[in-house]
C-alpha cells in the first residue's frame, strides 16, 4: 500500500505534464536589446511525441494557428518567425494538414524604442495552441513565456 | 537500508503506482463493447440549448438509446464521425435512438452554426461548456461518444477516433433491448468511474 501511494505520488509530475500540455516552451536567454534598436529572441518548442499542433498557417480556416502574442512592455514586439511547416497525412484527414510536430525554435523580433528606461525587465508571451493525435484532438491551451531583457 | 535497496524500492513504487494510477476501471473506459448492465451508472443529466434556442436536457430522452457525442469544429477526427452518427440517426430514428452533439468550441454557436448548416447535421446540437465536460469526467479528448441504454445509463464510452462497425454494433446490442433490461430508473448522478478520471 505504501508503495503504492508512494509510486503514484513519484508518477503523478509526468502523468501531470502528460495530461495537461502537449506543447511546452523553454525559457528563452535573456534578450539584450539596445535602445533604439532591434533584438530577436529565440524559443525553443517541443511538441509531446506522436502529437502534433496546427501550423501558424494551418490548412483550412477551421483548424487553429500556433499564435504567440505579448502583453504590451517596454520592448515593441515585431515579427514572430516560425519554421517551415511539415506537410502531414492523418488518418483523418483526407489532405495533409500544415503541422508542427517535435522540437523546433520560434524567432520572436522586438524593438527597444529609444526612449525605453535602461534596466532589465520581463515581456510575457503567450503561446497559443491546438494539438491532434491520430485519433483525437484536445482542446487549444496557452503556455505562458517569459522574456526576461536587459535594455541598455 | 542500503541505497541500492533503496533505490529497488522506489522502482517497485513507481511501477506499482503508475499501474494503478492507468488501471482501466480508475477512467473512461476505451469499451470494444457494451458494459454489463451492473456496471453501468447512470449519465448525468444536462440543460443545454439547441441552435434554435430550445433547452435540450439529456433526461428528456430516457426510454431512448442515446448517442452522445462531444466534439468541436476544430476536431479533424470528429469529423469523420459525424457523417456516421447522421448516418446512424437515419437509420435508426424510427427504433427508438437518437445522436446528441455537444460542441466544445470555445468559440460557441459563431463556429459551430456554420458547419452544422454546411454539413446539414440532422441530429441536435448544441454547446457545451466546463461544466457538462465535467459532468462526464472532464473530456479532454475529442471526439468522445457516450452510448446510454434506454434506463439513462451509460453503457460505453469510445475516446477517440473509433470504427464505425463497432460503434453501430452497440446501438443496435443496446436497441434490442427493452427499458428495464439494466435495472432501474435513469436518476441523474455523477458516475464515479468519471470522477477525476483526468
Amino acid at each position: 500500500m505504501l508503495l503504492a501511494a508512494l509510486g503514484t505520488f513519484l508518477c503523478l509530475p509526468s502523468l501531470w505534464a502528460q495530461g495537461n500540455q502537449y506543447l511546452t516552451a523553454e525559457a528563452p536567454e535573456k534578450l539584450v536589446a539596445k535602445r533604439g534598436t532591434s533584438a530577436e529572441a529565440k524559443i525553443a518548442v517541443s511538441i509531446q511525441p506522436n502529437f502534433h499542433v496546427n501550423s501558424n498557417t494551418p490548412s483550412a480556416a477551421y483548424l487553429i494557428p500556433l499564435k504567440l502574442t505579448w502583453t504590451p512592455g517596454t520592448l515593441e514586439p515585431g515579427e514572430v518567425v516560425f519554421p517551415k511547416p511539415r506537410m502531414e497525412k492523418y488518418e483523418f484527414s483526407d489532405e495533409p494538414l500544415s503541422v508542427f510536430t517535435g522540437d523546433f525554435n520560434l524567432i520572436a523580433k522586438f524593438k527597444a524604442p529609444a526612449n525605453a528606461s535602461q534596466g532589465p525587465g520581463i515581456m510575457l508571451g503567450k503561446l497559443r495552441y491546438q494539438a491532434c493525435n491520430n485519433n483525437s484532438c484536445f482542446p487549444p491551451k496557452t503556455v505562458e513565456v517569459r522574456l526576461p531583457f536587459q535594455v541598455q | 537500508m542500503s541505497i541500492p535497496r533503496v533505490g529497488a524500492v522506489l522502482l517497485t513504487g513507481f511501477v506499482l503506482g503508475c499501474v494503478i494510477y492507468s488501471w482501466p476501471s480508475a477512467k473512461p473506459v476505451k469499451a470494444a463493447s457494451l458494459k454489463p448492465d451492473a456496471e453501468r451508472h447512470a449519465a448525468p443529466d444536462f440543460a443545454l440549448k439547441d441552435a434554435d434556442g430550445k433547452t435540450v436536457r439529456l433526461s428528456d430522452y430516457k426510454g431512448k438509446v442515446v448517442l452522445l457525442d462531444f466534439w468541436a469544429t476544430y476536431c479533424g477526427p470528429c469529423k469523420i464521425e459525424i457523417p456516421w452518427f447522421m448516418d446512424f440517426e437515419r437509420k435508426h430514428k424510427d427504433q427508438g435512438f437518437s445522436v446528441l452533439g455537444v460542441s466544445m468550441d470555445d468559440d460557441g454557436w459563431d463556429a459551430v452554426k456554420p458547419f452544422v448548416n454546411d454539413i446539414g447535421i440532422n441530429y441536435r446540437v448544441m454547446v457545451g461548456n466546463d461544466s457538462t465536460a465535467e459532468m462526464y469526467g472532464g473530456i479532454e479528448a475529442l471526439p468522445t461518444t457516450f452510448l446510454i441504454d434506454r434506463d439513462g445509463k451509460i453503457a460505453a464510452v469510445h475516446v477517440g477516433l473509433t470504427s464505425k462497425s463497432e460503434i453501430e454494433n452497440g446501438i443496435e446490442q443496446l436497441l434490442q433491448k427493452p427499458a428495464g433490461a439494466s435495472g432501474g430508473a435513469g436518476h441523474v448522478s455523477l458516475p464515479a468511474e468519471f470522477v477525476g478520471a483526468r
